[in-house]
């Protein structure tokens, strides 16, 4: 009989999507709770400078209106920078919300006024009366081009720009050369879902928080940190994200301030932001950059320099990792890396998706298509006789590496071969015809993460750990890889996620989860089978007797022997003779330090692009994307796909619409709100494709999965530039392309 | 947002009475721009009269021959209306390209012409403001001006108009209907938007408290000949950096009338009356669209960052022109440059 339990690779639908379509699916500012109060945020309207004084009175007479909170009237907390620090904060003194009469950032939260009702708060909060003292401000990152430095030790993952060879002396030998300066502005990440939580507070004194975040454990220990609090007077739910996209990675301050209020009023808070608020935090940070390159006889790249400059705040340093992937995408001898930040009046930037790789490789990719012109070479030609065979930053090889795999099959079926290779060679009508190419390397990281098992006598399998769900598909690859494990089916299995009651998951990002809490998942689910199978053998007339848990196999609702099918027992008999209620295992999963030393782990793609330039109006069309991902095993073709498609999406909008401007007369960016921030519709998005090549992985981690969360999105606005540019023959450098870089 | 009171007036009259019995009145249709402008604070509205139970939805053919559209309609129904589509399809055409389908299911034909500008700094209390705060300064000289006027702006305030719908109404040289304490009266649809000049805080020529009952267009329609192009940073759901409304009546391959308006580029819907005698009488070839484009710009201002929109509207009333001389085949869904 063939197997009916193999779920892994398969393509079944979202299990959480009936509670989604339906409005089951709660999300952290829906929780219903008694007696609700609520509060509304005010926003400094200055960059920099002191608040002298909050005239709360007025306010605090409105019937309903329960307290103004601000630096004037906080309690006492945590003292150190140290307790506000969280898993995932850069160096420096992170932001504590009211803490004193300084304002550092525009829109800062400066009160938070909490009433009967929504609306109540919302109208205090626009009454409240705040004299400020404003002082100069600095936001511009362009007056800083000479005054950037190499950041410290960076926050965790941070990898300081590699150098090796001679740069100056391989581009010296070159006989083509390029050198150009690349430019985007600040990005939001703006997930539909406004940062938001529900503090229950319970008659015990006890929280229940529910609150938007992609770590639910970091949120605990940044709250009882701050607040005193110990464990179990703080527990932290998310089961649904509306998108975070990294923006959820850090405790944002709706978290800070609904847990005082509740704290102190000893009510249940909810908070919202507003979507004009989404713009008051972290972001992909405004960056300047230049590459340079120089090519031999043959198309080799001789000599390499990329260098960064970003902002960062003055009160943490945050970095990312912008140039390091130049030294490993393509080969090349003679490397120098620079990255520096400077400090400006602004709130600190935080990772969005693919940080620092979806800014380098932008710039990376458009100057290796100026280079291959340059060089007189196809583009991707140009890459292939650049082909990295194994990661020269590390010295290491690849624990695998299907790129070439990838450039066949994308070439293969995009038509590459048919690409003429000047530019303003194809007009349909109105239109110039361009295509592009370029693509990506992204880390394939593993985390420690823990999970609990528990089989009950009805055969009903939970699987539980607090990772997250942030739209991409947790819930549905952890009851895969549990449901095989087991040999149940789907049904049978419910996975439970975050939640600080249950075992510890890292925060989901760095497209890590798929690896760690998958890995955890399956080493618990094996541990639970071993106890299984002791069980099994203590049947009467076991088959099993006497086998190892490695010469039996779990499927289609039995334990069997793995040489001869037929020594079976049903699961159900198992564990309705066991005279158990439940069955339990908790095990967890970490990265193997070993292989990790061995072995380079990452992801690569490539992105094959048409635009359609109205050349008289300026207008930019990407007509067709063919977006191919080698990334580890997948683990569910219908999830993997739908991140990857959210990935080209995300990229023809950072190509062609995303940028938060900031003026900097006020130091506050002014197109924030959903109507001036453009991200694609869907007259925006035409014909997109993924393939995922084949790339089995024996060293990454148990599962073979690298993560396909972030490199996806790597060139697709590369590569749109550069179809621009083969359409059009203007070569734009800053995003994004607006109509009038074209005119 | 304040708090504030909600009447849902049955008639006009009670409706107009209503809104002058209290002292900080606004009507409000389907609210697709006042409850944003109250949520920012920038209305505040302490009565609010709603207007969806006013009798006039109704689309209808007038004595004269033309046709009148409820204020009330909403612009869906007004785009889809078959008398819209055949007779005026470039009034259908603009009301399509603005917004998203579900604003135009609850915005109305009045509230389209009462929607205010979308320029950054009015909906920012942070920063000054003369539309919204007279006397305080206009932030968007010297700031982030991508999105405003070139054509017919002050020293005071150099805000566009934001509607697609009024383009094409200034085109089709509609009647404006309102109805106040003083009875009614009816406003060429050129004289009901204003220039900011040392009034920006006036978006229009209304007085306290009238209220819009219906727009009429007269009896000619340009069915066979015309275009709304509309340029903007993404394909649906964007204001117009340019738009264009043209419209041509042509007698064999001569024109003998001729209409051009632009959004997105001033105050107000922009026509410009020399640009229309450059064409009338004209061949409908490049060469005339280019006179009249170039008239159409005449005295246009850059603000810095939009420099670009000059050419951009040049370029664009060409195209428009050549699209209506062609028989206004070209849908405007994706950019007029559907790929």
């Amino acid at each position: 009989m063939s197997s009916t339990t193999n779920h892994v690779g398969k393509a079944p639908s979202r299990v959480e999507g009936p509670a989604k379509v339906t409005g089951a699916a709660k999300y952290s500012a829906e929780f219903n709770v008694p007696d609700l109060v609520y509060g509304y945020v005010v926003s400094s309207p200055i960059a920099k400078g002191k608040i002298l004084k909050i005239h709360a009175d007025k306010v605090l007479a409105i019937p309903g209106v329960l307290q103004v909170f601000s630096h004037e009237n906080v309690p006492g907390l945590a003292w150190f920078d140290k307790s506000y620090k969280d898993d995932v904060a850069p160096g420096g003194s992170p932001f504590r919300p009211l803490h004193d009469d300084e304002v550092k950032f525009s829109m800062q939260p400066v009160a938070l006024v909490v009433a009967d009702t929504f609306e109540l708060a919302r109208y205090a909060a626009s009454i409240l009366d705040i004299e400020y003292k404003e002082s100069t401000h600095e936001t511009d990152i362009e007056a800083k081009r000479d005054d950037g430095h190499e950041p410290g030790k960076g926050k965790t993952g941070y990898k300081p720009p590699v150098r090796r060879g001679n740069a100056n002396k391989g581009l010296a030998k070159a006989e083509q050369h390029i050198k150009q300066e690349y430019i985007h502005g600040a990005q939001h990440h703006n997930p539909m879902e406004l940062f938001g939580a529900t503090v229950h507070y319970h008659p015990n004194g006890k929280l229940t928080i529910y609150d938007k975040t992609q770590g639910v454990y970091n949120c605990q220990q940044y709250v009882t940190k701050v607040f005193g609090l110990s464990k179990e007077q703080a527990r932290v739910v998310n089961l649904y994200m509306g998108g975070g996209f990294g923006a959820g990675l850090r405790p944002q301050y709706e978290l800070f301030l609904s847990v005082l209020a509740a704290l102190e009023l000893k009510r249940s808070v909810r908070l919202s932001l507003t979507r004009q608020q989404m713009f008051s935090f972290g972001h992909r940070p405004h960056t300047l950059q230049t590459v340079e390159m120089g090519t031999g006889p043959d198309g080799a790249l001789l000599g390499l320099k990329h260098s960064a400059l970003h902002e960062t705040s003055r009160f943490e340093e945050y970095t990312e990792n912008v140039v390091n992937w130049s030294g490993m995408l393509y080969k090349c001898p003679d490397v120098h890396l620079n990255y520096q930040v400077a400090a400006l009046d602004v709130y600190t930037p935080l990772d969005m998706r693919a940080p620092g790789a979806a800014t380098g490789s932008f710039a990376l990719e458009v100057a290796m298509d100026e280079m291959a012109y340059a060089a007189g070479l196809d583009p991707l030609e140009f890459r292939r006789r650049n082909y990295a065979e194994e990661d020269q930053n590390e010295n290491k090889p690849f624990s695998s590496k299907k790129l070439r795999e990838a450039y066949d099959e994308g070439a293969r079926r995009f038509g590459w071969d048919k690409r003429p290779m000047a530019p303003r060679a194809t007009k349909e009508g109105n239109m110039l015809v361009g295509w592009g190419v370029a693509g990506g390397v992204w880390d394939a990281s593993m985390q420690k993460a823990a999970a609990k098992a528990t089989i009950t006598a009805d055969g009903k399998l939970t699987v539980s750990s607090a990772a997250g769900e942030n739209g991409t598909g947790t819930y549905t690859i952890m009851t895969q890889i549990a449901a095989e494990t087991l040999g149940l089916p789907m049904e049978a299995v419910t996975f439970k996620l975050g939640d600080t009651t249950l075992p510890e998951a890292p925060v989901q990002g760095g497209s890590w989860t798929a690896a760690s809490v998958g890995s955890a998942v399956k080493s618990t689910c094996e541990a639970l089978g071993e106890k299984l199978l002791k069980l099994a053998q203590k049947l009467g007339d076991s088959p099993l007797k006497g086998a190892k848990f490695e010469d039996v196999e779990f499927v289609n609702g039995q334990i069997r022997l793995r040489q001869d099918h037929d020594q079976a027992v049903v699961l159900r008999d198992v564990l309705q003779t066991s005279g158990e209620r439940e069955i339990e295992a908790d095990s967890s999963a970490m990265p193997n330090p070993l292989t990790m030393q061995k072995y380079s782990m990452h992801s690569h793609n490539v992105v094959f692009v048409e635009v359609k330039v109205d050349e008289e109006l300026g207008t930019v069309h990407v007509s067709r994307v063919l977006n191919v991902v080698a990334a580890g095993r997948i683990l569910n073709q219908k999830t993997a796909r739908s991140q990857v498609l959210g990935s080209i999406v995300w990229g023809i909008s950072m190509a062609l619409m995303e940028e938060t401007v900031m003026d900097h007369r006020f130091g506050r960016y002014m197109n924030h709100n959903y109507a001036e921030y453009h991200v694609p519709v869907n007259a925006d998005i035409r014909d997109i494709e993924v393939v995922f090549v084949e790339e089995e992985d024996p060293h990454v981690n148990p599962l073979g999965v690298k993560g396909i969360g972030e490199v996806g999105l790597l060139g697709v606005a590369a590569a749109i530039t550069n179809a621009v540019y083969h359409a059009t023959g203007k070569r734009v450098r800053q995003l994004p392309i607006y109509l009038d870089k074209l005119l | 947002m304040n708090p504030f009171t909600l009447t849902r007036a049955e008639s006009v009259d009670a409706a107009v009475r209503d809104f002058s019995g209290h002292d900080s009145s606004a009507y409000i249709g389907g609210g697709t721009n006042l409850l944003d402008l109250m949520k920012e604070n920038v209305a505040r509205p302490t009565h609010l009269v709603g207007l969806n139970k006013l009798p006039l939805t109704s689309i209808e053919t007038t004595a004269e021959g033309g046709l009148r559209l409820g204020a009330t309609a909403t612009n869906a129904d007004t785009a889809w209306h078959p008398d819209v589509q055949a007779r005026y399809p470039l009034l259908s055409q603009a009301i399509l390209a603005g917004a998203s389908p579900q604003l135009r299911n609850m915005a109305t034909n009045g509230g389209n012409l009462m929607q205010r500008t979308r320029c950054y700094y009015f909906y920012d209390l942070a920063t000054p403001c003369n539309k919204r705060e007279p006397g305080s300064g206009c932030s968007a000289i010297g700031g982030y001006n991508r999105i405003h006027a070139i054509l017919g702006a002050s020293e005071q305030c150099i805000a566009t108009h934001p509607s697609d719908m009024c383009v094409a109404l200034a085109a089709l040289e509609a009647v404006v209907h309102v109805r106040g304490n003083g009875g009614e009266r009816r406003i060429k649809f050129e004289d009901f938007h204003r220039l900011p000049g040392d009034a920006p805080e006036q978006d229009n020529t209304l007085k306290a408290g009238e209220l819009i009952v219906a727009l009429e267009l007269p009896k000619k329609g340009f069915e066979k000949n015309f275009s709304y192009l509309k340029l903007r940073d993404r394909t649906s759901y964007a204001f117009a950096l340019v738009s264009v409304a043209a419209a041509l009546e042509l007698d064999g391959t001569t024109i003998r009338d001729a209409r051009l308006a632009l959004g997105g580029v001033a105050h107000k819907p922009w026509r410009s009356p020399a640009a229309e005698d450059l064409l009338k009488g004209q061949p409908a070839t490049e060469a005339t669209f280019r006179k009249a484009a170039e008239a159409s710009v005449e005295g246009a201002v850059g603000q810095g960052a939009n420099d670009f929109k000059i050419e951009l509207a040049r370029r664009a009333i060409v195209r428009a022109l050549k699209q209506a001389a062609a028989g206004g085949k070209a849908t405007n869904v994706f950019n007029n440059s559907n790929p």
